[in-house]
């Protein structure tokens, strides 16, 4: 029965078994592979022994790596709260800006707005570290025009500032993915439907809290989630930015920077292959769980209306 | 593949000639390097001088960033497809590579009998029995200074503590210069320029740097805690906004004559030389009192090594024993000035600034950095933190004793230094 099935669309086998095999051999065995390496250590001998959890246990429990570890999470959390409180309801503002209709200049500002998220990270980070500079910068008169110089500080470089500036170094660059999701959402929507809400009698602020917003909550559940992958496997800027110790005093260090540190080492410190790989499965768990977290209990609430 | 064809090639080629022995089969060494800001003056001054005498054997010098080339080393090493000839980083990482058998033992080269104790320090066992590179060079810590702006301000090079403060007071009120290029931006110049050059002063150079290994100081004792607080002292003479300047703003800042003094190791007299226009001068790290006596870090940081699987090991061995001759050291040593040849032989250098650095190894004692051996094996890592804690204490987040605490609290959660001393005498 099978086989007689499978004679008939053989087609089927044929053109998903590439794909399987190359994923399975990059992105599956690799996954695999790390998560193994994670339940070894290197002993003093150089031998490499099976520990268990002994790894995992030290990165949550001992001193020595859970302060890191704790302190990389949290800061974690808070750049994703930042892109969440900042980087989406911009993204929706100039979304709903830019689907008016009678707006000059539409296409360009949608080109410049999305233009920083192909620029590079290490072409973001110099940029910024040049712009903030208080020996180079332009910010201190930039601000000083509007009288605010005395505001100024060197925010890349004290503790209670560096992660935020930071954070909305990223936010300035990606602000344009969910600007460009929501845009394409908010024109998907028929135009018979915002007629017949005008006909109604409503104003464009009830049209768009009342309409267009639940419209568009599957969009901006798929932006929530996206950001969320994003900022968890977050890496490049504050590598480019502060260095590999994310800098200053590790107040901007994030699980990538110290995945890296761990496994790769830094300066004397010598590089902790299973170690690091503790840290990555970490990092994979935390984002499965987020993703499926909110595949559950969110994305199935979400109403969807056909259109 | 590639060169199989090429030797092919060759072989052909030699068959046919009349003179077969001008191509007697070249051996050609590939040379493993972090140091790409040397490759022209490998290329154009190292590698001809030493081909010009063995002309059967080739180099190729091919370096990698300095932040990659450990982790991509390491990689080739693993994959077998690493040069012949590894430069070796001081210490841990070379000794690991040594344990791996990654490299080979040395101790049949004749020229290492050129070096002194602790210039071989940095690629031995913790024993002292096996070497596995031969050392190249060293950098010296001191500050650079303007001249024209001692000049102008009518200052005179500071020899004490007391000195040094007062001529920053005396820069600082002016008010045209900014008194000490430095920022901690990127860290490791707050523990490198900053704590490294002045500590020997206070830690009495290789005594102490040896009773932190062998247990009987620790970390919170008085000398450190001195350094620190000396080095507290530099935040009033510091650029407004120092804590985002980084080394190349700082560099900037005092090629470009806006400050007076920079906080240095000697690997920066080469870009200094080619990069201002008015002439540089260089006093020792000051010490506390005049009657004490001085230490320099004369810091062990590049050595050479044999790849362990390399196919010409006897040609390699060649050229290892090479770089511990005089020719190579005086060679080496003026056209890079600022990275010091090791070896004992004595040789005139050309530049004023490094023949200044190199002077004070007759006038102090000298010692290296004293994170380097042993002490950064385990987590956390003394040099990370000494790192954190230096740029920490510029950046007024930590006080001095505090920071000594944290220093010693991390060292001993991991090391203890008299098991590691009963260690060695056990390997004797």
């Amino acid at each position: 029965m099978f086989i007689s099935q499978l004679n008939k669309r053989w087609h089927i086998p044929f053109f998903i078994t590439p794909a399987l095999v190359i994923y399975s051999l990059f992105m599956i065995y690799p996954l695999i592979e790390s998560l193994k390496l994670s339940f070894f250590q290197v002993d003093g001998q150089e031998q490499i022994q099976f520990v268990g959890f002994a790894n995992y246990l030290q990165l949550f429990f001992d001193a020595s790596w859970s302060e890191q570890f704790w302190n990389a999470f949290a800061n974690n959390g808070y750049f994703f709260l930042i892109h969440m409180l900042v980087q989406n309801p911009i993204g929706l503002l100039i979304a709903a800006l830019l689907s008016i209709r009678w707006l000059p200049g539409r296409s360009f500002y949608r080109t410049a707005i999305f233009l920083p998220a192909l620029l590079s990270f290490v072409l973001v980070g110099f940029i910024w570290k040049l712009v903030l500079s208080p020996l180079w910068g332009v910010s201190e008169n930039v601000m000083s025009v509007f009288g605010l110089e005395n505001w100024f500080a060197p925010w890349l470089g004290l503790e209670s500032t560096a992660l935020t500036t930071i954070a909305l170094v990223s936010v300035w660059q990606f602000v344009g993915i969910p600007m460009m999701l929501i845009y394409a959402a908010l024109l998907s929507i028929p135009d018979e439907i915002v007629e017949a809400a005008r006909c109604d009698g409503l104003s464009a602020w009830t049209i768009f809290w009342k309409i267009k917003l639940p419209l568009i909550l599957p969009t901006l559940g798929i932006v929530t989630i996206l950001t969320f992958v994003g900022n968890f496997n977050a890496f490049d800027l504050i590598y480019v930015s502060q260095g590999a110790l994310a800098g200053p005093d590790f107040s901007t260090d994030i699980l990538g920077t110290f995945l890296y540190r761990t496994f790769f080492g830094h300066q004397l410190q010598l590089g902790n292959p299973a170690m690091g790989a503790a840290i990555a499965s970490v990092m994979f768990f935390i984002i499965l769980c987020g993703v499926c977290l909110y595949l559950f209990f969110v994305q199935r609430k979400l109403t969807r209306y056909e259109l | 593949m590639k060169t199989t064809i090429k030797d092919t090639l060759r072989s052909l080629f030699c068959l046919g000639t009349i003179l077969p022995f001008t191509c007697a089969a070249a051996t050609t060494l590939t040379i493993e390097s972090w140091r790409s800001d040397d490759r022209l003056i490998w290329q154009r001054q190292i590698i001809p001088a030493f081909e010009k005498k063995h002309p059967n054997i080739k180099l190729k010098f091919s370096p990698t960033s300095p932040a990659e080339y450990n982790a991509a080393l390491n990689a080739r090493l693993e994959s077998d497809t690493a040069g012949d000839l590894i430069t070796c980083r001081p210490f841990d990482t070379s000794l690991r590579l040594y344990q791996k058998d990654k490299l080979i033992k040395l101790d049949d080269v004749p020229t290492l009998a050129n070096f002194s104790a602790m210039a071989k320090l940095a690629w031995q066992t913790d024993d002292g029995i096996d070497t596995f590179c031969i050392p190249i060079a060293s950098v010296i810590h001191g500050f650079i200074y303007n001249k024209q702006v001692f000049q102008e301000l009518k200052l005179e090079e500071p020899t004490t503590e007391a000195e040094f403060f007062t001529i920053l007071e005396k820069i600082k009120s002016q008010g045209d210069y900014i008194p000490l290029a430095i920022g901690t931006a990127d860290q490791w110049e707050a523990a490198t320029m900053g704590l490294q050059n002045i500590g020997p002063n206070y830690w009495q150079g290789e005594q102490g740097r040896k009773a932190l290994i062998n247990g009987t100081q620790k970390l919170s004792d008085p000398p450190y805690i001195k350094a620190l607080t000396a080095l507290s002292k530099w935040r009033p003479f510091l650029a407004k906004g120092y804590q985002a300047q980084t080394y190349s703003d700082s560099q900037t800042q005092f090629t470009l004559g806006r400050a007076a003094i920079y906080p240095a190791g000697s690997w920066e007299i080469g870009f200094f030389t080619k990069e201002v226009d008015f002439e540089l001068g260089a006093f020792k790290p000051p010490v506390p009192k005049k009657e004490n006596i001085c230490y320099i870090s004369d810091h062990t940081d590049i050595g050479m090594g044999i790849n362990g699987k390399s196919k010409n090991i006897k040609e390699a061995k060649m050229f290892i024993n090479w770089l511990g001759s005089k020719e190579f050291a005086e060679l080496y040593s003026n056209a890079l000035p600022g990275f010091f040849s090791l070896s004992n032989h004595q040789f005139v250098l050309n530049n004023p600034l490094a023949k200044t650095f190199i002077g004070w190894r007759n006038e102090c004692r000298s010692t290296i950095r004293n994170s380097y051996q042993i002490l950064s094996r385990g987590i956390p890592n003394l040099e990370t933190q000494l790192w954190s804690v230096s740029a920490n204490i510029l950046n007024k987040t930590q006080q001095p004793e505090e920071a000594a605490k944290q220093l010693q609290k991390g060292l001993a959660s991991w090391y203890k230094p008299k098991l590691a001393k009963a260690e060695i005498e056990k390997t004797k």
